[in-house]
């Protein structure tokens, strides 16, 4: 049935909304398997179901589109829908560079951690090899276990977690 | 050494965020009312002197570098009761609204029923809450009681209480898949996927002792969407039962979910 040739615009543009609305169900169930198989955590996936939805809303309500275009103020609405789409992935990226620069910062922060943690360990077993008051001396050192004492001595054995 | 099962190693897990003020009230109530129960405080990356007063009051700590969310702390938990060979975990929040007084009902209800029981939810709404519950969360927690009750095929009074308690199996679970943040009611959908089984007993909590609930207006919103999200997803995911009889103190490997998990590194 769509695929019957149609002269009058009006058809055409029903089949364009048939397109956008298969369109944007595939989009839909693309974003659930990915949540399904876990690539995808639920807080981006309701961000971009809002957006297939928003597209399934325009695909459907055509007058909705030219209400948004004459209230924004642009004569044409497949301009305004331009307009539109393009503020919303502007928004989108610049949220996903705030969420980028987090996640940055958190594994600064946890090689950061490793390192001392690695240094700490390091020094406890050195220390627990060589048996005596220096082991106990290094361990209770807390925090300053790599600068403290024989640092030197632990040099060779670098057992740094960043070897490939 | 404790009333209830002096052969079972128990861990109480409290998760604290900027809790200061009342999570060292909090764990020296536990070591009152429950003995028998060694405490974790997970501090999630606190600004404050949480992890200090939690150290102070005698409980063991994991401080974590930033904040993880309520689901990373107590996930922090369970693979800590792994590692270490705890036999019972239970959760008892760090601002002071869950009462230790009734860990040994929930451990009793543990217990008695045996196989029959992995979870047990302490439920406000099998009885007198103890507090006046916002409408809005009466609201929200209904929606989840009737979806979870209808899914389970059991009476879900109480889905978004964190006041619970497993066993190993349970444990084990947990250890190896938590859901990330509010994770209460989507935690009951996976017990029950992989066939544990969930008990309730009632109890009385607290309104929050300090500061605010960490779920505030604008973010009920996202809240129930995220959870019946992940509820209608967690229907149609593959969930494997958990692996028997790993080696004592072994933390499990996941099993590769679905497809590749892994990001394709076995080319």
């Amino acid at each position: 049935m769509i695929a019957l040739p149609l002269a009058a615009s009006h058809e055409v543009g029903t089949k364009a909304q048939i397109v956008a609305v298969i369109v944007a169900g595939i989009f839909l169930g693309v974003v659930l398997e990915l949540v399904r198989r876990r690539r995808l955590v639920e807080r981006y996936a309701l961000l971009w179901m809002l957006a297939a939805v928003a597209m399934l809303v325009l695909a459907v309500w055509r007058d909705g589109l030219t209400t948004l275009a004459h209230a924004v103020g642009v004569h044409s609405p497949p301009n305004a829908l331009f307009l539109v789409a393009l503020g919303v992935v502007f928004i989108l990226l610049l949220h996903f560079s705030i969420a980028t620069s987090r996640l940055s910062e958190e594994t600064k922060i946890l090689a950061q951690e490793v390192a001392r943690l690695d240094a700490e360990a390091r020094a406890a077993r050195e220390a627990s090899t060589n048996g005596g008051p220096a082991a106990e001396e290094a361990i209770g050192s807390e925090g300053r276990v790599a600068g403290s004492g024989s640092a030197g001595a632990e040099e060779p054995e670098h057992q740094g977690p960043i070897r490939s | 050494m404790a009333p209830n099962g002096p052969h079972l190693r128990k861990l109480a897990i409290v998760p604290a965020y900027n809790e200061q003020g009342m999570v060292g009230r909090v764990v020296r109530e536990i070591e009152r009312q429950a003995p028998g129960f060694d405490v974790l405080v997970v501090d999630d990356g606190s600004t404050d002197h949480t992890a200090a007063e939690a150290d102070a009051s005698g409980a063991i700590v994991l401080r974590h570098p930033f904040n993880t969310g309520i689901g990373g702390a107590m996930q922090s938990g369970f693979k800590y009761a792994l590692r270490h060979g705890y036999d019972v975990a239970a959760q008892v929040d760090g601002d002071g609204q869950h009462k230790p007084a009734y860990l040994p009902d929930l451990l009793g209800k543990l217990q008695t029923t045996g196989d029959e029981a992995d979870m047990v939810c302490g439920s406000r709404f099998r009885g007198d809450p103890g507090y006046k519950v916002p409408v809005g969360r009466r609201i929200g927690n209904l929606i989840f009681s009737i979806v979870l009750t209808a899914i389970c095929r059991q009476r879900i009074s109480d889905p978004t209480s964190g006041f619970r308690m497993t066993n190993r199996r349970g444990i084990e679970l947990f250890a190896r898949d938590y859901p990330h943040d509010y994770p209460e009611v989507e935690a009951i959908l996976m017990l029950h996927a992989h066939r544990l089984r969930i008990h309730e007993v009632p109890v009385r909590m607290n309104a929050r002792g300090f500061g605010r609930s960490s779920i505030d207006y604008p973010r009920s919103a996202y809240y129930m969407a995220k959870v019946l999200l992940a509820l209608f997803v967690g229907l149609f995911r593959r969930r494997p039962t958990p692996v028997e009889a790993t080696g004592e103190g072994e933390l499990v490997e996941p099993p590769a979910h679905d497809a590749a998990t892994s990001g394709g590194s076995a080319g």
